[in-house]
């Protein structure tokens, strides 16, 4: 069965429609690609997937458990977390805190003890996690660095180690490669390469043709909120409608 | 380790500086320290509800509907002081939870005008319902606290009173804001969807913020009415509300001092202009507005600034 289906959800605004009954799939532990020209309504399907929108008609099931329409919050309990576009990160504290607020879902503070100052063994677990996950993602160096201070390639690499403290099991990308050069690119294909052997899922929305290609075992194609294509890579490089659109019909 | 032993040093001779500095003041300046005390803990509990992002315009009501719960309990019920002042504190934060449903679905702007009428609301609740709030004249002849033979008419055991409560809680507040539920109410002032996404319901944060800093504001709100022994609608209108504002602006909202700093150095110069009659409010409006022009940051910029100042000759 697949950890993610989406049956059918159409998105409108007014009167623009940017999803149009798209339908796909993503299975257990693979790293699924969702792609498609500027305005395909990829982000836009991000954010119905991950309840920052809430879909006109249409259904999402993840786990095969409806999560159409829920918001953020419920649906990151549920194991569905996604990262932001750009270095959407909290600027303002250190990297551990970053990962600290990430651990929220899986250690959750105590009001009581946090109004009598006591020590609290959920506490210490969200701190070990913290310090798991920063090893995992080669951050522990810069643990009390501010994340403002990072270099791009690191900030990218916190934001998603704050995704995967609250430990998800679907981890939902947004164009996590955007502006990297060649070597922090490779970089990051191999870090997400490592969240998936821990046994994370991956859904990528992205532009780099490389990355996509070169990580994703199943790849979704929108064009103008339509579902162009589906298949492997090697199937969508062949694919006469994804090359025409992205090389023809005179937008570019 | 020599950080915090330093730290704790010099909280200790504050606190001790404030423990024997009413014996060296004349009679009115006691009682305006004792309304100073209770005013950090107004600012405090304040700046609690603000970690969020979100400035609300109801506190000094909160801190109202504390005085007048712990006047009416000790009262009409003849229960003393020790019981009505924490009654007083649960009190503020019963109304602020059942504020929240409706308050907590605003945000920004239209947060602070619906906190602003909730705020006028309860106000005129008080005014308007002389059975049991006693209308404009609110409620006199409030029993002071009684514990043995100590006399809490006379001001100074009652700011030993006041310095107890509001040092203990201020202590729950620092560690409240230093510990997890404080990092995550900074994370949803500072990028709430990032927040929402790793599944933080920032409704239930920003109700929890404005509920614990009611419950304090409350308790400011008994201390003060117990010590005046008259409670009355207009001691916590906007007028109160924009002094609070203004506190914690000019001292700065960044640093848990900030707001301290702000409230003792404006009540200070204010009562010190008292002499000048007319001219008042335009010096305090003077010195409001070179403030801001000139310490956009708040009071608490001035040491970062001045370390700036001696460093950089060194370096050059």
């Amino acid at each position: 069965m697949a950890l993610l289906e989406v049956n059918n959800v159409t998105k409108r605004f007014g009167g623009l429609t940017a999803l149009d009954q798209v339908s796909f799939s993503v299975n257990e532990n693979e790293i699924h690609g969702l792609i498609g020209p500027n305005g395909a309504g990829k982000s836009t399907m991000f954010k119905n997937i991950a309840g920052f929108y809430s879909p006109t008609t249409g259904d999402i099931l993840f786990s095969g458990q409806s999560i159409t329409g829920k918001s953020p919050n419920r649906v990151a309990s549920l194991g569905v977390v996604r990262t932001f576009q750009e270095t959407t990160l909290f600027q303002e504290l250190s990297v551990f805190q970053n990962v600290l607020v990430g651990c929220h879902l899986n250690a959750r503070a105590n009001v009581f003890s946090a109004l009598l100052g006591l020590a609290n063994s959920k506490n210490q677990s969200a701190e070990r996690k913290t310090h798991k996950v920063l090893e995992f993602m080669g951050l522990s160096n810069r643990a009390d660095q501010l994340g403002a201070e990072l270099p791009l390639g690191s900030q990218r690499a916190l934001a998603i180690a704050i995704a995967l403290a609250s430990e998800p099991r679907l981890l939902l990308m947004d164009e996590p490669f955007a502006g990297m050069n060649p070597e922090e690119t490779q970089h990051m294909m191999d870090m997400t390469r490592k969240v998936r052997e821990s046994g994370v899922t991956i859904v990528l929305v992205e532009h780099d043709m490389k990355a996509v290609m070169g990580l994703c075992e199943n790849i979704t194609v929108l064009n103008f909120g339509t579902l162009l294509a589906q298949g492997t890579p090697e199937e969508i490089r062949h694919n006469t409608k994804v090359i025409e659109a992205y090389l023809g019909g005179g937008s570019h | 380790m020599k950080n915090m032993l330093a730290k704790i040093i010099g909280i200790a001779a504050l606190l001790a500086a404030v423990a024997v500095l009413p014996h060296f003041l004349k009679f009115y300046q006691q009682d305006f320290l004792i309304f100073l005390i209770i005013n950090i803990l107004v600012v405090v509990s304040y700046r609690l509800v603000t970690l969020t992002g979100e400035w609300s315009l109801i506190h000094a009501v909160m801190m109202g509907v504390g005085a007048y719960t712990s006047a009416m309990i000790s009262k009409f019920y003849d229960i003393s002081f020790w019981v009505s002042m924490p009654l007083a504190g649960v009190g503020a934060g019963l109304i602020a939870a059942l504020l929240c449903f409706p308050l907590f679905r605003m945000t920004q702007f239209y947060f602070l005008i619906g906190s602003f009428a909730a705020g006028e609301a309860i106000r005129l609740c008080w005014i308007h319902f002389i059975r049991p709030f006693g209308g404009t004249g609110g409620i006199s002849a409030i029993p002071s606290p009684e514990l043995g033979s100590i006399d809490f008419l006379d001001p100074i055991p009652y700011h030993y009173l006041v310095m107890v409560v509001v040092t203990i809680c201020l202590f729950i507040l620092y560690r409240v804001e230093k510990s997890r539920i404080g990092l995550t109410l900074h994370a949803v002032h500072w990028k709430a969807p990032l927040a929402e996404s790793v599944g933080v319901n920032t409704w239930r944060y920003r109700s929890l913020a404005f509920i614990i800093g009611s419950f304090f504001v409350g308790i400011a709100g008994a201390l003060k009415v117990h010590y005046l022994g008259i409670v009355s609608p207009n001691q916590f209108g906007i007028g109160f509300m924009v002094f609070i504002l203004i506190w914690v602006i000019v001292g700065g909202y960044k640093t848990f001092y900030g707001a301290i700093l702000g409230a003792i150095v404006l009540s200070i110069l204010d009562e010190s202009l008292r002499e000048l009659e007319e001219l008042r409010p335009a010096l305090y409006g003077a010195i409001l507005i070179a403030a801001i022009l000139y310490l956009p940051n708040g009071l608490e910029s001035i040491p970062s600034k001045m370390r700036e100042k001696f460093a950089t000759p060194k370096e050059a």
